[in-house]
């Protein structure tokens, strides 16, 4: 055993902003007794947000309306690029306009049973309420929703779920709402109240006397490294899936926000619950540099399945239809091919795992929509998938309408992050983490189509509410400036960081370096887990991390625009990351969502729930690298929804 | 408003475009008056004396051709100017050029700025030689165009400038057509196909309009 | 495959850049052309050179950052982003020309990244609707029809890439603007807001640069969402009916 794993357990951490009462009520209640900030002494506070999707995005502009004088961040040359803009499929919200039974509780309660469990209920109430006035915060920013041909708002149905709540612009929401949110944030930069750094990274938090005061970052065109300082700063950052190498991440979507205020004091929760979605276009070979998601929505008329026989290398339209096993249509026969991701892309690797696999080296199955051709017409499948088809064979160089996509799973989000109240703050008074960043909302699995959604409500409703209450109780008395000892000592570290990343000289890339981590976790850390593999990768990165310091070569100097320098960076911090998320699946000796323990399953091969042991988020409090961190554990309570064995059979 | 247009790209355009409608109406005006030569010298120059003449007796003698002039020379000078600000603009918004080159556009669109600058010339030239008859070939005799359109084609020289401009001229309203549409928010998807045929069809009305004079000429049947 | 690529490389802003030469071995038809480029930067980097700087980030063709011109066309010979272009486009022993995109308003930051906060910029000066949070309507106050829906989508698929400005032989950044404007004004939502955005935004791109339209068509011929030349007869019309109207006033 390293010394890593032999973690303590200290004081458990509870949320002390959840207001009790009925769980309708509480987050009026909360935004009742949340202290507010004179509209006057708003433009005397400054926020900085770190990030500008659609969390970040989102609460810069409504932080800015409200009055508050904003300084944002992001790492991209314009903040219309965030990632958020490659969601595809759609965003829930319980309007019911189908009049099929939804309601908020309805999208409370599928929520918290898709997170299986593993979620807050007051947030998880609080994100299905606000669902309903994202939608219309959206439209009237001249967002483009699908419509109908009565001139109002179509809907679909997604993973999961049993109604028809998910709202969508084509296969490009995410870019759509993303660019209201951008637009809107545009607006605010234009009338002086968004003090706009593109191009800018966050390389460290600036923490004084216990409180969040700044951040330090870094010009990416001429290097220079800087301090920006503010009386609460919001980390709106995403998430850390990269450190798979292999993900539907951006290249440049990085954990080193999140993990340096997780280093200054900010407890990072449940790091193993990852999402591994279902629908994903398997990788050719070495070469590969992300994945490529194809949108869920796909399964609403795609049909999933395999070979019924091992090693069956017939083309796929030879395969007779008695030869074929619709594998989840079997298993799961009343949600069939629309269970949630982490039961869809588990039993993708079951099949494959069986050797029933197709496409090159095995890792794959069909995605089929000769059925839906059939049935609705190749103009209608167009109409509603086009664009995802031709993605598909522009990459894969198959046409979609005569041969099935060929699918496997891959990383695209994480639901673990830096733990955060009800307020969205962090264990680091005044720095505050919104969307995928923080862990709140989406338990150990997200639902398709409701991390738009987070991110949305974080931003535009939840934020610059609960914010005005730190503002409020907090005044800072002092200034604080550059010249302040633990910000040169913050500034310092950082300088020296980097400066040794580029000193090294040695004889690896960086990208080596995150690959070859990125395949040891996918091999431990992946969809199926277990103690002894974990236990192979906690002994193994200490080594990778090690031999990085050593051998790590970085091309050209700091002050210049040095894209190996940025990639170094992020890795020194997934090194460390890496670990965390090894640990906690170690410690969670149960399969929940997406972290699959394959010592604890049920008969059948289904995921085993261990409540009365693992009840709770597994928050973390770092005591340095490479050193075992502190276990604080916040328990999870569930007044409403009585915890059950998910089932979708 | 006027400040508006003229400091705007888009504004400067929309000059160019209403300046190259008129200057079109008085190509079309001018062809169908060039055919008359086909009838013989004495109604050629008589529709030439009744340019002079039009809109009397309520304006005086040569007023509406001189009505027509001013029109015109403004109509020249606001496109010339907008063209040349314009293109001035284009190169210092683009001045790197590809390492790789590659032949792009049609070969209108590409040759509307040569195509302009040679029909201003054209326009000098075509004004000394019959208008004011400076540079003219034989003998000019003020009233006498007929014969003046003669001696000019038959010269080589009158042949291939005129000719060479005749062909600057369709292939500048066929592209200058069609993106006066655009300019003036006229085109859509569903009148794109239409704009373009149209302006295909007077650009080649109009060459083969202006040509048919000096071809009369060089085949003798207009002598 | 085996490949001759020439890569302008620019140190930076103010150093003068030229076209340098480089082989690359056992490039697979299935990589895209930044994983081929990848490959390049890993070769450079254990040879202690500095790497070729471009800029990319989703690699799904939608974020809008890879911005190279291959071969004189802006993301190269398919219709589409650098990141989905694939190698199967090109032949074994091909020489490949790489360069930035070329636009006065697009300063080239290093080797084949510009700067593109112009676009931002022209966005700041219209390109939103005003509708502070909170002070939504209900979603389904106001129907849209679904012709007009979708016209709006169709303009506001634009992923702000600048292939448009980098192929247009004036610089010019007519697509973009006309892309947003007709997202925003065809629908009851901007209709507010329709004459002072696209006044406003025609200003703010003339006041950057660019150049003007001379319909050549370049712009739509590359632009990978398609975005169609009408678009910018669309802006037009919405600039002249604004100005008519101001006149008006």
């Amino acid at each position: 055993m390293t010394t890593f794993a032999a973690y303590a357990t200290g004081e458990p951490v509870v949320d002390a902003k959840a207001p009790s009462g009925p769980i309708e009520e509480r987050w009026d209640k909360r935004r009742f007794e949340a202290k507010l900030v004179n509209p006057a002494n708003r433009r005397k506070q400054t926020v900085i947000v770190v990030g500008t999707g659609l969390a970040g995005g989102s609460a810069g502009a409504t932080l800015a309306e409200q009055g508050y004088r904003v300084i944002q961040f992001c790492y991209t040359d314009s903040p219309r690029r965030a990632h958020s803009i490659a969601a595809q499929g759609g965003i829930n919200a319980a309007k019911n306009y189908r009049n099929d039974g939804d309601s908020v509780h309805r999208l409370f309660y599928d929520t918290v049973k898709g997170g299986d469990f593993r979620s807050r209920e007051s947030n998880v109430h609080r994100l299905a309420q606000i669902s309903v006035e994202i939608i219309d915060q959206c439209v009237a920013q001249g967002v483009p929703f699908a419509r109908e041909y009565g001139g109002l708002l179509d809907t679909r149905s997604f993973g999961g779920v049993q109604v028809s709540r998910t709202f969508y612009a084509r296969g490009q929401t995410g870019q759509q709402l993303l660019l209201g949110a951008y637009q809107a944030l545009s607006r605010q930069i234009a009338a002086g109240n968004v003090e706009m750094h593109a191009r800018t990274e966050m390389l460290d938090l600036i923490v004084i006397d216990g409180r969040a005061r700044g951040i330090v970052a870094r010009d990416l065109i001429t290097g220079t490294i800087d301090t920006y300082f503010a009386d609460a700063v919001v980390l709106a950052t995403g998430g850390y899936g990269n450190v798979f190498y292999l993900s539907t991440n951006a290249m440049n979507s990085n954990a080193t926000a999140v993990w340096r205020a997780h280093r200054r004091g900010a407890y990072f929760a449940n790091p193993c619950f990852t999402q591994i979605h279902p629908t994903c276009i398997p990788r050719t070979g070495d070469h590969q540099s992300k994945l490529t998601l194809m949108s869920e929505s796909l399964r609403n008329d795609g049909r999933i399945w395999v070979p019924k026989a091992k090693g069956d290398d017939r083309p796929p339209n030879e395969i007779p239809e008695d030869e074929r096993d619709y594998y989840l249509e079997r298993i799961y026969p009343s949600f069939g091919n629309l269970v949630p991701r982490d039961i869809a892309s588990r039993a993708a690797k079951n099949v494959c795992d069986e050797g029933r696999g197709v496409g090159p080296g095995g890792q794959g199955v069909y995605l089929d929509f000769a059925d839906a051709i059939e049935r609705m017409g190749r103009k209608a499948v167009e109409a509603k998938y086009g664009n995802l088809f031709d993605m598909y064979q522009r990459i894969t160089d198959e046409d979609p309408y005569r041969v099935p996509m060929r699918i496997y799973p891959a990383v695209h989000y994480t639901m673990g992050g830096l733990w955060v109240d009800y307020d969205l703050q962090t264990t680091v008074p005044g720095l505050f983490a919104i969307g995928e960043a923080n862990f709140s909302d989406h338990g150990a699995n997200r639902l398709g189509a409701s991390a738009l959604m987070q991110g949305l409500a974080d931003g535009y409703f939840v934020l610059p509410a609960t914010i005005n209450d730190y503002l409020a109780r907090n005044p800072h008395k002092d200034e604080v400036d550059a010249e302040h000892p633990e910000v040169q000592e913050v500034l310092a570290q950082t300088e020296d960081r980097l400066n040794l990343l580029l000193s090294v000289d040695g004889d690896r890339t960086p990208d080596s370096f995150h690959r070859e981590l990125g395949e040891l976790m996918w091999e431990f850390c992946g969809m199926a887990r277990t103690d002894s593999g974990l236990r192979k990768a906690l002994e193994r990165i200490p080594q990778i991390r090690e031999e990085f310091w050593r051998r790590i070569k970085v091309p050209g100097t700091g002050e210049e625009f040095n894209q190996s320098l940025e990639r170094a960076n992020r890795i020194v911090d997934y090194l460390e990351l890496a670990e965390l998320m090894c640990l906690d699946a170690l410690h969670r000796a149960e399969s929940c969502g997406g972290h699959f323990r394959e010592e604890s399953q049920s008969p059948d091969g289904e995921a085993a729930r261990r409540d009365e042991e693992f009840a709770y988020a597994a928050a973390w409090e770092f005591t340095g690298t490479g050193d075992a961190p502190v276990l604080h554990k916040e328990d999870l309570v569930f007044e409403y929804v009585h915890p059950t064995q998910r089932s979708y059979a | 408003m006027a400040r508006t247009v003229w400091n705007s790209t888009v504004g400067k355009k929309t000059v160019m475009a209403v300046s190259g409608l008129i200057m079109l109406l008085y190509l079309v005006a001018h062809m169908l008056g060039n055919l008359k030569i086909y009838f013989g010298a004495p109604e050629f120059n008589e529709y030439a004396h009744w340019l002079r003449t039009m809109g009397e007796p309520l304006l005086h003698y040569e007023w509406a051709l001189w009505v027509v002039r001013v029109v015109l020379v403004v109509a020249v000078v606001a496109h010339a100017v907008s063209a040349y600000q314009l293109s001035r603009r284009d190169i210092k918004a683009r001045p790197s050029k590809y390492v790789h080159k590659k032949a792009r556009a049609s070969y209108a669109t590409r040759t509307m700025r040569w195509g302009g600058i040679i029909l201003a010339l054209f326009i000098v030239w075509h004004i000394l030689d019959l208008t004011t008859g400076h540079v003219h070939s034989g003998g000019f005799e003020e009233g006498k165009p007929y014969q003046n359109v003669v001696d000019t084609f038959s010269t080589w020289y009158g042949n291939v400038i005129y000719i060479v401009a005749v062909l600057a001229v369709g292939l500048h309203i066929r592209h200058g057509f069609w993106s006066a549409a655009q300019t003036l928010g006229v085109g859509s998807r569903t009148r794109d196909r239409a704009l373009k045929a149209l302006a295909n069809v007077l650009a080649l009305l109009l060459t083969i309009g202006f040509l048919a004079v000096p071809v009369g000429v060089m085949t003798g049947v207009v002598s | 495959m085996k490949l001759t690529l020439r890569v302008w490389r620019q140190k930076n802003a103010g150093a003068d850049g030229a076209m340098s030469t480089y082989e690359v071995d056992g490039i697979s038809p299935d990589m895209s052309f930044l994983e081929m480029l990848d490959t390049l930067n890993e070769e450079l980097t254990l040879e202690g050179e500095d790497p070729v700087a471009f800029d990319h980030d989703c690699r799904e063709g939608i974020c809008g950052a890879c911005s190279l011109v291959i071969n004189g066309d802006a993301h190269g010979p398919e219709r589409t982003t650098t990141c989905q272009l694939h190698m199967r486009s090109f032949k074994d022993g091909d020489t490949i020309d790489v360069e930035p995109w070329r636009a006065a308003a697009f300063p080239v930051v290093k080797d084949l990244v510009v700067d593109r906060t112009a676009f931002d910029r022209i966005i700041q000066a219209g390109g939103y609707v005003s509708v502070p949070t909170g002070s939504a309507p209900e979603a389904h106050a106001t129907p849209v029809p679904k012709p007009d829906a979708d016209l709006a989508f169709e303009h506001a698929e634009c992923i702000g890439c600048g292939a448009c400005v980098a192929a247009c032989p004036n610089g010019a950044a007519m697509l973009f603007t006309s892309a947003k404007i007709n997202h925003l004004n065809v629908l009851p939502q901007g209709a507010p807001e329709r004459e002072t955005r696209v006044l406003d935004m025609v200003a703010q791109m003339d006041d950057e640069g660019f150049g003007g339209c001379t319909l050549a068509g370049e712009c739509a011929t590359v632009c990978p969402k398609g975005i169609p030349l009408t678009s910018i007869t669309g802006m037009n019309k919405e600039w002249l009916r604004a100005t008519a109207k101001g006149a008006g006033r």
